[in-house]
């Protein structure tokens, strides 16, 4: 699995990347992984407020539900449209296909996620 | 993320377990049993899903029970406590049925093979297989005729697809091109001789179900050699999320879901398997009076107009929001590429064409009645 590490990882398998003021999430390889198959995406709209560690949007594989929990607090700015009609870039490429942008309410809050490292040994952890 | 449900040393393994787990498949706690919900390194659920319907796909149902009737009042006691007519069959032949309690609700839906005069054979569900069993020896007692549980003699492995045949006869003297769709026969296959080969399956695709050992070593040797002879059809092992895909595709009733101890036969629109003019059965009475008043539910075809997955447990709902329904199965139907689900809904809702709301995370999304079987396999 890969864990690139110029992102920041949550428990919840969420990866952020920070662009100025501006955070990029998507979910994890690790993430895609256990979920199989992609079948269906819901984001929030551009607008949006949402908030560390609350669920802002879902994903479906075929066989479950999942929850998207938001690494950062902040307004969305951008959504991926593209996942609308094609989730399965999620599995193909999981930190090319982005979910949402967030402005950042309080940049701190992405220094407190786990490092790449981190990350690898939590997912590892759990087989 | 929810974590994936890890082995625990109180699941029951079918023989293959060790081969499955060499696949790099990944395993489920599916009613007690730990088996393969699909294999991701040869395919996936969606690829699994797609050999089945355009190729050929392979099975372990060895979780499946299978109880066997013999004695001269094998037939009597097959017919108190069946549905269906099984004096119709005749040597060879099988039928969809089910078990029905006092009530006409289901204890559990089976194929039955009539193998002999006095002889028949109930294939049953996994996770009702203690309650079957249960079930046969307080009603079947009364009769001259043994019922005996041999589900765990068997290793069965489902080969199913357009494919399936061609890939088979390789391994068989069977010819098995003269076996009718629910019909069976005994054939050597992969040099076991006597081995049961029935033309059925639980995905709407052509295909067999064989019924070999269940040793280990010998399992293991014939889900090769089936993977093998499938291997230019581009067959693959598929797990039990393709097999749910394809039966919810072709309108089969999972036990648990479309069918239960509280669903009756009418309501899940199986009467087509339900014989009432049968002279005694368990359930009969009660079904022969709720055929008389109707029913207050019926069992319908969902397509999603509106984005999103209508999944088990979802409530139908009105415009204000009152609950009408429920949702028993719902996905992605892969290889029809559209979302749909099975639900029941008040008789007045279940016109075809007929919009509902389907209550997804508290919002109301649009859905219509459709007809179903969703996906009905082509003829040859």
């Amino acid at each position: 699995m890969n864990y690139p590490s110029e992102l920041k990882y949550t428990k919840d398998d969420e990866w952020l990347k920070t662009d100025g003021d501006t955070g990029v999430i998507g979910i994890t390889d690790y993430a895609q992984n256990a979920l199989g198959d992609i079948v269906f995406v819901e984001l929030p709209k551009v607008g949006a407020e949402v908030t560390a560690g609350k669920p802002f949007g879902t994903v479906e594989s075929v066989k479950a539900v999942s929850e998207l929990f938001a690494p950062v607090s902040g307004t969305v700015t951008a959504v991926n449209d593209q996942l609308a009609t094609a989730p399965e870039k999620v599995n193909q490429d999981p930190y090319g296909a982005w979910m949402v942008k967030v402005k950042f309410k309080d940049q701190s809050e992405a220094g407190k996620l786990m490092s790449s490292a981190d990350y690898e040994k939590y997912a590892s952890e759990r087989g | 993320m929810s974590p994936l449900a890890e082995a625990s040393p109180t699941l029951r393994k079918t023989a293959l377990n060790p081969v499955h787990r060499q696949m790099g498949a990944k395993m489920v706690d599916f009613g007690g049993w730990d088996m393969p919900v699909e294999y991701p390194a040869t395919g996936g659920v969606l690829a699994e899903h797609m050999a089945v319907r355009t190729g050929v796909g392979i099975f372990d149902v060895s979780h499946m029970g299978d109880i066997r009737f013999t004695g001269p009042q094998a037939l009597d006691a097959v017919q108190h406590i069946s549905m269906n007519d099984a004096s119709r069959l005749a040597p060879g032949q099988a039928h969809y049925s089910a078990m029905l309690y006092p009530e006409g609700t289901f204890v559990d839906d089976i194929i039955v093979h009539k193998i002999g005069d006095q002889d028949y054979l109930f294939v049953i569900n996994a996770g009702t297989r203690e309650k079957d069993v249960g079930w046969v020896k307080q009603h079947a007692g009364g009769f001259r005729c043994k019922a005996e549980n041999v589900s765990d003699d068997f290793t069965q492995i489902a080969i199913q697809g357009p494919k399936a045949q061609e890939s088979l006869q390789k391994l068989t003297d069977a010819d098995l091109s003269k076996i009718k769709n629910y019909w069976f026969t005994f054939g050597t296959v992969c040099g076991l001789p006597n081995t049961m080969i029935a033309r059925t399956g639980y995905t709407g695709e052509d295909g067999f179900e064989i019924y070999v050992p269940a040793d280990p070593e010998i399992s293991a040797r014939v889900w090769r050699e089936v993977l093998d002879a499938g291997k230019e059809f581009g067959a693959i092992p598929c797990g039990l999320g393709a097999r749910n895909t394809l039966r919810l595709e072709a309108k089969m009733a999972l036990y648990g879901h479309e069918i239960s101890e509280s669903v009756n036969v009418f309501e899940a629109g199986l009467e087509r398997w339900c014989k009432l003019e049968k002279p005694e059965f368990v359930g009969r009475a009660a079904l022969e009076k709720i055929k008389e008043r109707g029913v207050e539910r019926t069992l319908v075809g969902l397509e999603m107009i509106e984005r999103g997955i209508a999944r088990d447990g979802y409530p139908i709902v009105e415009e204000d929001g009152a609950a009408i329904g429920c949702v028993t199965s719902g996905s992605l139907a892969p290889f029809l590429k559209k979302n749909i689900a099975l639900a029941y809904v008040p008789p007045a809702k279940a016109e075809i064409g007929t919009v509902l709301n389907v209550e997804i995370r508290a919002q109301k999304v649009k859905a219509k009645v459709v007809p179903t079987p969703f996906y009905k396999r082509p003829k040859k």
